[in-house]
Order: structure tokens, then sequence, then C-alpha cells
């Protein structure tokens, strides 16, 4: 299991334990973390899973796919730690990390 | 809601019903739940049925909203594999299949839709096949595989994303289609076009124009699909797919106002306050077209889920959405905004030959829709474009060295 903390924009914390293999996405969406809305459920269509990796993590996070690169690119409120929830898969290596959202998914 | 013990019955396990018990908690509401629905699982995505899961990208762990045991944590009494067999509203009151009652403070009905079935010959043989529930997926993908023979009836969004699947899996694909075009009700020519040519690259034959008298059978199992003129098209297994219609008997039965779905207003509710209509079952007004609609689309599921929950939560309404939706076949990824309401002119931007464009819809200088093929800039531009009601230059927009930031500055 990987604890990842999802910070709402206010500044709620959820510290949730999300099996490998899922994704950062799916470790809220499927325990109703708020924040997150993933409306295409995870096909990479929708933009409504922004977050921002932790700078400290961003690193192990991985690289964004030209898809992704190209939806985050034109979505509001966008920085150069954002990425697509539905995109960064799971594992052990990324026991610890944070993640914030946006003020709003739309 | 004033009375925080009030019993929230909620009519239909899919995507809205599913969606909108869980949102009723993250909200804060803790008085009773009752999630009531027909398939013997609980609510998950259904669009991956038709694509990735079909193709066998998604296992059912991946598809479901919540885990199982989400329902029992949050205090949601899930009650799976029962139907509502008649709601009275002077007793608030819901008789299901299973002979019980439930009495309800606020009742949401998400009953969804179900495929319209054909009334002709042979439609009961086994090997014709509709796809709606995972159940329906089940039988689909066990009975593809390289070489099969697969008849599709009807060239929708359902029926094109099963050809892609089942041509990935090496199945032989015919698509009968009643129109001369695909996609006829719900996209423009050019993008008929396009996926007509992208598909018969990819060995998918077409019959269109066509219609279909009735399934040929041998030993009770399909063998053949009749057209009108005689023809019959050889096949394993048929799928149907031309169309669904809203699960909105209860409501018209208890008097609920109805046109083509249950009429509801912003936050949901229908003209009975204390019944609200969400998903494929509710005709909405869509304030950005000054008309009421019923969409057929998650994204809708999902945005009524938020009107109706908030509403029930005293919550403030939910910012107003621009209607999306996608689709995946092969490589392409095809993302809508809007719908084509009104329109006076329609633009390419863009090569469809590269198979990276985006067909524009617009309404004098507003873009009212936007068709998207493997082009995100132009869906997400398209979509703010779509919400912000932001006038654009024809000339730019059709210009696709101009960039979509530009075009919306």
């Amino acid at each position: 299991m990987a604890k990842i903390t999802y910070v709402e924009h206010d500044g709620s914390e959820h510290v949730i334990d999300v099996k490998p293999g899922l994704t950062v996405m799916e470790g809220a969406v499927k325990n109703n973390v708020p924040g997150i809305d993933a409306d295409c459920g995870g096909a990479c269509a929708c933009a409504t899973c922004h977050v921002y990796v932790d700078p400290e993590w961003t690193d192990k996070t991985g690289e964004k796919s030209a898809m992704e690169e190209s939806m985050l690119d034109f979505a509001e409120g966008v920085e150069a730690t954002s990425r697509l929830s539905c995109q960064i898969k799971v594992t052990d290596a990324l026991d610890g990390l944070i993640v914030r959202m946006p003020t709003s998914q739309h | 809601m004033n009375n925080v013990s009030a019993h929230v019955v909620i009519l239909g396990g899919g995507h809205a019903g599913g969606t909108v018990a869980a949102l009723l908690r993250q909200y804060g509401y803790d008085g009773p739940v009752t999630l009531v629905g027909e398939e013997p699982i609980a609510p998950y995505q259904r669009p991956p049925l038709s694509k990735a899961w079909l193709k066998g990208d998604a296992d059912a762990d991946s598809l479901a909203l919540k885990p199982t045991e989400f329902y029992a944590g949050a205090g949601i009494d899930f009650r799976p594999g029962v139907r509502a067999a008649k709601l009275s509203r002077a007793a608030r009151s819901v008789e299901l299949s299973d002979g019980s009652t439930l009495a309800y403070d606020t009742l949401i009905l998400a009953t969804g839709a179900r495929p319209i079935a054909l009334p002709i010959e042979g439609a009961d043989l086994a090997g014709v096949l509709y796809l709606r529930t995972a159940a329906d997926a089940e039988r689909l993908k066990a009975e593809l595989g390289p070489g099969k023979r697969l008849v599709i009836v009807g060239g929708g969004y359902i029926g094109l994303e099963v050809a892609a699947s089942a041509r990935a899996l090496g199945a032989e694909v015919t698509v009968i289609e009643r129109e001369p075009r695909l996609l006829a009700r719900v996209a423009c020519e050019e993008l008929s076009t396009f996926f007509h040519d992208y598909h018969r690259k990819h060995g998918v034959a077409f019959v269109m124009g066509a219609s279909v008298d009735g399934f040929v059978g041998q030993a009770g199992r399909v063998a053949g699909v009749r057209l009108s003129d005689g023809r019959v098209i050889d096949c394993d297994l048929a799928l149907v797919s031309v169309g669904i219609t809203p699960n909105d008997e209860l409501a018209r039965d208890a008097g609920l106002e109805t046109a083509r779905g249950v009429v509801v207003d912003l936050e949901g509710r229908t003209s009975d306050p204390s019944i609200y209509a969400i998903g494929d079952v509710a005709h909405r007004p869509l304030p950005i077209y000054d008309r009421m609609f019923r969409r057929e689309d998650v994204p809708n599921a999902l945005e009524q889920s938020k009107q109706a929950a908030a509403s029930i939560c005293g919550r403030p309404a939910p910012a107003g959405e621009a209607p999306w939706n996608w689709s995946d076949q092969y490589d392409i990824k095809l993302q809508i905004a809007g719908l084509p309401f009104d329109v006076d002119h329609v633009l390419v931007r863009g090569d469809p030959a590269t198979a990276k464009f985006a067909i524009f819809h617009l309404k004098g200088d507003q873009v009212q829709c936007v068709e998207a093929i493997n082009a995100p800039p132009e869906f997400i531009m398209g979509k703010q474009l779509i919400l912000n009601r932001k006038p654009v230059s024809r000339e730019k927009l059709a210009d696709p060295t101009v960039s979509m930031k530009e075009v919306a500055a």
C-alpha cells in the first residue's frame, strides 16, 4: 500500500492507503475523496482529475504522455507541477505522495 | 434539507444513482439513504463496456464506481437485484419487485434507459445481443473472437465502438445502418464521413440505407440478418444498437410531468418537489441553449447528480457545465463539447486526412459545439468558449496556424 495525501483546495487533508496498480485518481474516487471529479473514469478525455504534485515528488510520478501534456496545456490553473491524476500509476515508490487539488475541475 | 433524518430513496444503481448516493455523503448528508439497483452488482462505469473492457484492457474492479464495501461503510443501504414496481406519491412510498415497500421523504429517480428492441422476426434467437449492462457485455465478449462474424445493426456510437473493439479481437464486422450515413442522429456529415472511412480502412464492412427485416435462425441460434430487399448477411452473432429509450414509466404512471423523459429543473427536481430525476431518464434544462433536452451521456449524469445532491443538502447550486462526451475507436479519441443546436455555420479546423482535426459548429460568432478528433486543445478551449459564450473570429478559428489560445483570447 502507498499512503497518499490528497489536499483539497480549502486545505482539508485526506490520507488514503492506495493499492499499487490503481491510479492516483482511482485512489481518491474509490474512497469518496472530494475534489477530483474524473468524469471520464480515467480515459484521459476530460482533464477533470487535475492535481498539483508536491514538488518533492515530481521526479517519482513519471513523464506525461503527449495526450496528457496536450490536455493540461489548455486546462485552467495549470502550473509546472500539474498532472492528470488518472495518468499516475500508484507504486510502492509513491508511498508518502502529496497531491493538491485546484479550485474547480470544471 | 431541514429534516436531517429524512429518508432519501434512490431508484436506479447506474452511474447517476451511484454518484448521487456518494455525493450525498460527501456533502455531509447523514440521514438514511437507500440505493435500489436492478442489476446484481454495485454501480459501475458503462462507457468501457464497448471500449477498453471489451478489448480486455480493463477489469471488473476498475469498472466499479466504488468498492462494494463502500456502501455499507458509508451507511448507504444498497439493495441490488430489485427494481421499483410502483410509485405512490400520495403515500410517499415505492413498491419493489421483491414485494417490499420503501417509504421515502425524498425520492431520486435514476432509472436510466434501456436499449430499443427490434420487434422483428427472430429477435429472440440466441446470439442476438444488446449492450447496456455489464451482463450484456459479458455475453458479447464471450461470443466474440478471431474469425467470428459479427453483424451490428445500427451505426451509432455504441455500434461503432463495438465494431472497433471487435476488430481488435479479430472478428469480422458488418455494420447495417438505416440512414444513408453513420451517426446520423448525433454527428455532422463531415464526422460521419471520417468515421466511415476510418472503419472501412480497418476492415469493417457497411451496408448503408438498409433496413433489417428479421434474423435468420438455425437450431435456435442466429445465423444471418435479413434485409428488407431480401439480402441475407450471414453471421455468428448480431448486436442490436439502435438507441435507447428512457425508463420513465414509473414517473408517467405516477402522474409526474414527462416529455422525452421526466421533466426536471436545474436542481434535478420534477413536478413533485419531493422527487428528483437525474441521468438518462431526465428531460432537463440546457441554459446555454435555452431549451429542454434529454441527454444520454455520463457527464450529464454526473452534473445532475451534483445538482440534486446540492439541492437536497441545501448547498449552493454547482456552477453550470458545458455538455461534453467522448468516444474511443482504434487510435481515435473523439471529444465532443456542446450540442449542435441553432447552428448556422460549420467549419473544419485542420485536415481530416491527418486524423487530427476539429469540426466547429457556430451560431453567428459563438461556438455551439465542437467535435475534436485527436485534438485536445480544440476540445478544451472549445468547451470553455461554449460555456462562457465568448464570440470568436471564424477566420482565426478556421486557421490551424493560429493557436486555440489566441482564438479564445
